[in-house]
């Protein structure tokens, strides 16, 4: 009876199942794959945004400096600041006004002229509260900047920035800022078009055609699939742009950005978390492979506001206890180096004070002076750390493994680790709900300040509970200070006490930078202190 | 008029799945602004949050998402702040949607026919071998299977690509690394249901009628043994048209699967809210149509 119908049915079920597979296939297939571009880059992660005022991610800053520029840009060999937007300018001599001449002629990539008025709207825009920038603090320096961020004051003509005519701003700071020509090169500084965010709002971003200040153009943005930049004609220094369309890949998985590479489909890989830990012993040994230190620093926090942490005395024993020699030779192993200071070495116009070493016999004296002679009544504590993310290895739990042995064995004091998900660890940190906790540093500017600045009490940064009136006044001077050396003298003086007298914080070691590229084939990367890389410099050398 | 009223039904189900991933999602700890860099001024947390909503009573705050709901608008992303649920959805759904059919079409098509060979030789070397691949494809997870795919089709062979997509050529490992899985199933379920068939009394009769073996299996038997295997082919429908994570991520897949895991993970609270209730719809939705599948091959179903 049925039986016919029904295998008919079936049968036109089964076109419908076979169909249905396949048609996307086809769709697919017929859509014409792209040209190839000149260098395909992988880059960690899709970006959070490409907004200069909205980004805090290292890897999404090197994406947003080929589209977006400031009054300066960094140089790709050394990543000093040299004039970008900015053709050049007058310091006054208390180092307070700084008078920016721009260059004539400066373009957007859709046409028209980028002027003063630009460059103010920009850094107005990045201070209103409404764009809710989260490095909004790195325009502090500006009379009034802060008042205006926090809402204080509303009138954005009180804050220290004015265009004097369509070619000269004037920016006004508060106190002499050593580091201020670096800061003109950081992304949340960088001029941005103010006819089209205006039109477009916060997805101003993702329409077409993007009018950048950069050297380059946006011109296509699939979410996690890739991001292409081509060469922006109008740039003002589009005659030494080398590459003409540039790829970045955001990927998710170390592994396949090593597949990616070795397949040939990727020339550079930059971006430590894009490395196999498994695999780090043998790929370091590779030539194509570069590791060298640049400024980051991982350290330990200690809660200062819990027993027995309190007492500087336990805080300088377990800081001479640890074997940091151990932990890059056995856990990092991509060349780090220890360290017994926060400000890593290379950091421009500065050598830190020598910290505390590894001297176990005095670690148990302290301890025992401070009630706890090897380790008795010392009450269990806990160590707080986050999965680490990108590569397959957990660092933060094998040093914090690490650690719980060498302080159970050298001082006879229990430790329990505690490893929470990534967005509940910042929380946790910064509502001093922890006892130790992992901890690291990069630097937004090459600068002691990036550093020691975030130790002066009450900073959003600090996370310690610590406070000491004379580092905070020491770090105070210091950032008045013009010359030099007396500065770089004052900034010693207070990590003096931030790492051999209070130690909140015990210094572990210098991150490095890990980037893999063939230098035969690849150009203008260089190793540098920031870890930046300019996009213009880079070049593929075809053979 | 039964498929009708499900439909109906299926709304207050949605509206009680996204209160539940709404509500649950933000009472988990950690938030989407919570990051290692503390912003100069607490004002700017302050700012962030007002900015999208944060800083209101929860019971506002969803309500005023239901309203945009109503009006297709899922929300923003926090965390990819240029784009909104709907760009993501819409850059992402389409590609999943292609790997997920590809992968299904895989599953069906390979577990049929390695669960109807493994019935028609039972007992043979053959049907052994095939039982102990369908035991190991449905073993070993995904995270192994697809490296080894890579390992032994793009980068020793050359004949796929390693990762990426775009072209046809990218989309065979990755849905074969996804679908292998589910045909595994398909086959056991597809083999069991064969069996069992076989020892029905229709099949003696048949058998005694003269019918040829293979004949039998074909006509009869897979008929019967294929029931359960379109039953659990709407789930398995839905979980594969909503991404997975192990897939897209290793070979780096623009779809959506990433998006869900990456968003609980970072507290992108639209977006878990958003993919929540798509993948809800998407159960809900071939349920039916599994259900509606069965009145055509089974004529002693009915809902009526």
């Amino acid at each position: 009876m049925g039986f016919c119908k029904c295998a008919r049915r079936m049968f036109r079920r089964a076109h419908f199942v076979f169909w249905l597979a396949l048609l996307p296939g086809i769709l697919a297939g017929c859509s014409r794959p792209e040209p190839p571009a000149d260098l395909t880059i992988i880059n960690s992660v899709e970006p959070e945004s490409l907004d200069p005022a909205i980004i805090v991610a290292q890897a999404d800053m090197r994406v947003v400096q080929g589209l977006f520029e400031g009054l300066t840009r960094l140089e790709p060999v050394q990543a000093r600041a040299v004039p970008g937007l900015a053709q050049n300018w007058e310091i006054s001599s208390d180092g307070l006004t700084y008078t920016f001449h721009l260059r004539p002629n400066l373009k957007w990539s859709t046409g028209g002229g980028i002027s003063s008025t630009d460059v103010v709207y920009s850094w107005i825009r990045a201070l209103k509260p409404q764009t809710a920038s989260r490095y909004a603090g790195q325009l502090y320096y500006l009379t009034n900047a802060e008042a205006f961020n926090t809402g204080s004051i509303k009138n954005p003509d009180l804050v220290g920035v004015h265009a004097v005519d369509p070619l000269t701003v004037r920016v006004q700071l508060h106190s002499p800022t050593a580091f201020f020509l670096d800061l003109c090169a950081f992304p949340t500084l960088a001029v941005v078009p103010r006819q089209w965010i205006e039109k477009y709002g916060d997805h101003w971003l993702t329409h077409q055609p993007l009018p950048v200040s950069g050297a380059y153009e946006l011109a296509e943005w699939r979410l996690n699939d890739r991001i292409r930049l081509v060469k922006n004609p109008n740039y003002w220094d589009a005659a030494h742009t080398r590459s003409r369309v540039i790829d970045f890949l955001p990927v998710g998985s170390a592994s396949t950005a090593l597949n990616l590479y070795m397949s040939g489909q990727a020339d550079v890989v930059w971006d430590k978390s894009m490395i196999p830990s498994q695999l780090l012993d043998l790929l370091l040994k590779r030539p194509d492979f570069h590791s060298f230190g640049y400024l980051g620093t991982y350290f330990i926090r200690f809660n200062t506001t819990r027993k027995p942490f309190d007492d500087p005395r336990v805080r300088q024993a377990l800081a001479l206890a640890v074997d940091k020699d151990w932990i890059v030779k056995k856990i990092t192993r991509a060349g780090e180096k220890t360290t017994s200071h926060l400000v890593p070495d290379g950091t421009r116009d500065y050598t830190s004070p020598e910290g505390l070493g590894h001297d176990v016999a005095r670690a148990r004296q302290l301890l025992a002076e401070a009630g706890y002679p090897g380790g008795r009544g010392f009450p269990r504590f806990e160590y707080l750390f986050d999965g680490s993310a990108g590569a397959g290895g957990n660092i933060h739990e094998s040093i914090a493994l690490e650690l719980q042995q060498m302080w159970r064995e050298a001082l006879g004091i229990q430790m329990d680790l505690r490893q929470v998900e990534t967005q509940v660890f910042w929380g946790m940190q910064s509502r001093l709900d922890y006892t130790l906790a992992r901890s690291s540093w990069i630097a937004d500017y090459d600068d002691a300040n990036t550093f020691l600045g975030m130790f002066v009490t009450g900073d959003g940064n600090n996370e310690t509970g610590w406070g000491n009136p004379r580092y905070d006044s020491l770090v105070h001077e210091a950032n008045q200070t013009v010359d030099p050396l007396k500065r770089e003298h004052l900034f010693q003086q207070a990590e003096t006490i931030l790492i051999r007298d209070a130690v909140p914080i015990i210094p572990l070691y210098i991150y490095v930078g890990v980037n893999y590229f063939d230098t035969n084939k690849v150009r203008g990367i260089y190793e540098n202190v920031l870890d930046d890389h300019p996009l213009q410099w880079i070049v593929k050398v075809k053979k | 008029m039964y498929f009708l009223r499900r439909i109906i039904l299926s709304m207050p189900l949605l509206l009680v799945i996204s209160m539940l991933a709404f509500v649950l999602v933000h009472l988990a700890p950690g938030g989407p602004f919570d990051s290692e860099r503390k912003p100069a001024s607490p004002e700017i947390e302050r700012n962030l949050q007002a900015k999208y909503h944060l800083d209101e009573p929860i019971l506002k705050q969803y309500l005023s998402y239901l309203d945009g709901l109503v009006h297709g608008d899922l929300g923003p992303s926090m965390k990819y702040r240029d784009h909104d649920v709907n760009e993501i959805l819409a850059s992402g759904l389409p590609v999943s949607l292609t790997l997920g059919c590809l992968a299904f079409g895989f599953a069906t098509l390979g577990g049929i026919v390695l669960g109807f060979l493994t019935a028609r030789h039972q007992g043979s070397w053959m049907s052994h071998a095939i039982n102990f691949v369908v035991l190991l494809s449905v073993c070993v997870p995904g995270f192994v299977v697809a490296p080894i795919l890579i390992l032994v089709f793009a980068m020793r062979l050359h004949w796929f690509p390693v990762a990426l997509w775009g072209t046809p050529w990218h989309m065979v490992l990755p849905a074969i690394a996804l679908g292998l899985f589910f045909a595994g199933k398909v086959a056991r379920i597809l083999q069991s249901g064969m069996l069992e068939a076989m020892q029905s009394e229709f099949m003696v009769a048949a058998r005694a009628k003269g019918l040829g073996e293979t004949r039998l299996l074909a006509r009869h038997a897979f008929r019967m043994a294929l029931l359960p295997v379109v039953s659990f082919s709407g789930p398995m429908l839905a979980d594969l048209l909503t991404g997975s994570f192990v897939v897209e991520n290793i070979f780096q897949i623009p779809g959506i699967g990433v998006f869900l895991v990456n968003g609980s993970l970072n507290r992108d609270y639209p977006v878990v809210v958003g993919l929540s209730l798509l993948y809800a719809a998407l159960l809900i939705g071939l349920n039916l149509v599994v259900d509606y599948l069965y009145t055509l091959l089974d004529p002693r179903v009915s809902y009526e």
